[in-house]
């Protein structure tokens, strides 16, 4: 005879309402961990997208993401002629605004050598930019359709959207989009006309804008990576990363700040959440002192009281954890940024309920090994 | 019937009980002695305050006494050898309560809140049911073995009570003001059901009351003042009860 399942099942409506609240809780601390690891996927997505073995950026700055990085286009050449260096392609990064359907529009623009190193992959409709200007191959996430026009930089200039990926975000969440290397060096370094002839007024000659932020390289698989990063940076202008020092960078120090407050948020709510659920045993233990001192008169062992609150506490934190698990994943599509439930994260949560819910269910077990038998025989019905 | 001829199932000796110390110190039972033998129903009387309620936490082993002895069953407690734990089991065993209200946990049901007994003796679920309706219908309550203690009249859920007191086949039976929610009618049909109970299973009950009503269903009865035993009367000459429809 369970009797902690048929208190449960005699009070359901009550313990059905308990729970949902409880699941919301939960579901929010399940919800942050899929924010945290989103926020780490998206940050290492954007270094992995390159498919990179080496990062050259310029000498003394840890970029393109961490810093900003700034080299001769000509590099790539540079880059490509060192021994082991099977291919390169030279990129740029910048964020821009634009307007779509009336709504302000952040976008990670990312531009590329058709061909080389650093473009995008698995596209999920449309196709690879073929056009050596204005066109976009862009995450779905920006809400924008195959084929739409849209407007970028401050000449204005239309890109047809040609291609659409999924899961593309930066750290942040702003959909990534791709471009050509030329598109994007006009939008990054080109003078917008009144500019320009401004610079020209006051005599200074006009900035090239055969700039890149960095050059990545894939290394010949019979070369050592280090060596051939040994050997780019002899060059005093240039810097180079590999792919597991960018990464680090990302994970480590880009990110750190927002990784460090939400774990602090989830650590607040776990705190709230065993206050929650030591503070709803012990009221469902309150109310069961008269049965709890029955129990005790007629001979139950304080095992089978100690049973029925663990028991209770434990349906409680696992109804719960499933429920916000449940409305995580279904509120998952709809939420503002990507989740992303590592099922190691997952399941250290649901550990973590499960030692809260044993946790707090001993106030409860204080509070019903302290009931006095006697108690039975107060004479209030 | 005063079972003189029998060992007593009961047996109280010089038992006194205090609360407190010094100026606080307050004698709750003063030199009790009493012995109720298998199939006498005694009652234990008094005034608020007497002790009726000391004593008999005292003989269901959840109040050590301050000094005196106990026997139940011919097992002295109380003599420094018994545990916490060896009193639970033997209030499980040896003895069955009914209390002044049923007491009957509201989330199980009338079958249930019988077989409760024999599930924490450690009887599997089958034989503990069955033995749960067989004491429902001895009862003639068999038929609402499936409501809920709150789906129950008093008289009901009364009988549910003493059915479980029951389920144990327990040698001693302590009741505590069992009549006291019910009407007259309903309190003799009570009290009827106890002194066959006593009679048929031969145990020793135990019934602390204030109704002057019952005097006739006991074999003997223990008055207590402040404390102390004030009268330990005979056996009252029986009384022809009023018929009274079931409960």
């Amino acid at each position: 005879m369970n009797l902690a399942y048929r208190d449960i099942k005699h009070n359901l409506l009550r313990f059905v309402l308990t729970n949902f609240g409880l699941s919301l809780l939960l579901g929010i601390v399940i919800m942050i961990t899929g924010v945290y690891g989103g926020l780490i996927d998206d940050a290492l997505r954007q270094a992995r997208a390159a498919n990179a073995d080496l990062w050259v950026v310029e000498a003394g700055t840890n970029g393109p993401f961490a810093e900003s990085s700034r080299i001769p286009g000509d590099t790539r050449e540079l880059v490509s002629r060192v021994y082991g260096i099977e291919r390169a392609g030279a990129v740029t990064y910048q964020s821009v605004q634009t307007v779509l359907n009336d709504k302000p529009l952040r976008l990670f623009l990312i531009g590329f050598e058709p061909g080389r190193p650093g473009g995008p992959h698995r596209l999920v409709a449309g196709r690879d930019i073929l056009r050596g200007h204005y066109e976009m191959i862009v995450d779905r996430s920006a809400g924008m359709a195959l084929g739409q026009d849209v407007p970028l930089g401050t000449h204005g200039r239309k890109f047809t959207v040609v291609g659409l990926m999924r899961n593309e975000v930066t750290s942040s969440g702003d959909p990534v989009a791709y471009i050509t290397l030329r598109d994007a060096q006009a939008l990054q370094f080109e003078l917008a006309p009144p500019a320009a002839r401004r610079e020209q007024a006051r005599g200074a000659g006009l900035e090239t804008s055969n700039q890149i932020n960095a050059v990545i390289a894939k290394v010949s698989p019979f070369v050592k990576v280090d060596e051939v990063a040994a050997a780019l940076t002899r060059w005093k202008h240039l810097s180079a990363l590999t792919q597991e020092q960018q990464e680090t960078l990302l994970s480590k120090f880009v990110i750190e700040r927002a990784r460090k407050q939400q774990g602090l948020i989830m650590v607040l709510l776990v705190i709230v959440s065993a206050v929650i659920i030591a503070l709803i045993i012990y009221t469902l233990t309150m109310d069961k002192v008269r049965s709890i001192a029955t129990l005790k008169f007629i001979g139950a062992p304080d095992r089978t009281i100690i049973g029925m609150i663990v028991q209770q506490a434990l349906s409680m934190g696992i109804f719960g954890y499933l429920t916000g698990l449940a409305l995580v994943l279904v509120f998952k599509p709809y939420f503002p940024r990507r989740l992303v439930l590592d099922p190691d994260n997952v399941a250290i949560v649901f550990v973590i309920t499960i030692v809260v819910c044993l946790a707090a269910s001993t106030l409860g077990i204080r509070l019903a090994l302290k009931v006095d038998p006697a108690e039975a025989l107060a004479s209030s019905g | 019937m005063t079972g003189t001829d029998k060992k007593p199932v009961v047996k109280v000796e010089h038992l006194s009980k205090h609360f407190g110390e010094g100026s606080a110190r307050v004698e709750a039972l003063r030199d009790i002695n009493m012995e109720v033998f298998p199939g006498q129903v005694v009652g234990l009387m008094g005034p608020s305050g007497s002790g009726k309620t000391t004593l008999l936490h005292c003989i269901a082993c959840i109040l050590e006494p301050s000094s005196g002895r106990i026997t139940l069953d011919n097992e002295v407690v109380y003599d420094q050898r018994w545990l916490k734990a060896d009193l639970r089991r033997l209030r499980l065993d040896k003895i069955g309560f009914i209390f002044q209200y049923p007491n009957l946990l509201p989330f199980l049901d009338g079958s249930d809140n019988v077989a409760i007994v024999l599930h924490l003796a450690g009887v599997a679920s089958g034989p503990a049911r069955s033995r749960a309706i067989e004491l429902l219908d001895y009862l003639e309550v068999g038929h609402r073995k499936h409501a809920l203690p709150k789906q129950l009249s008093g008289g009901e859920a009364q009988r549910v009570a003493i059915a479980r007191a029951l389920a144990n086949r327990p040698r001693i039976i302590l009741a505590d003001e069992p009549t006291a929610p019910l009407d007259s009618a309903r309190a003799r049909i009570v009290m009827d059901l106890l002194k066959r109970i006593a009679v048929e299973q031969q145990a020793a009950i135990i019934v602390v009351t204030h109704d002057e009503m019952i005097l006739d269903h006991f074999d003997h009865i223990y008055r207590l003042r402040d404390g102390r035993l004030e009268l330990d009367s005979p056996p009252v000459p029986p009384v022809k009860a009023a018929p009274v429809e079931s409960a």
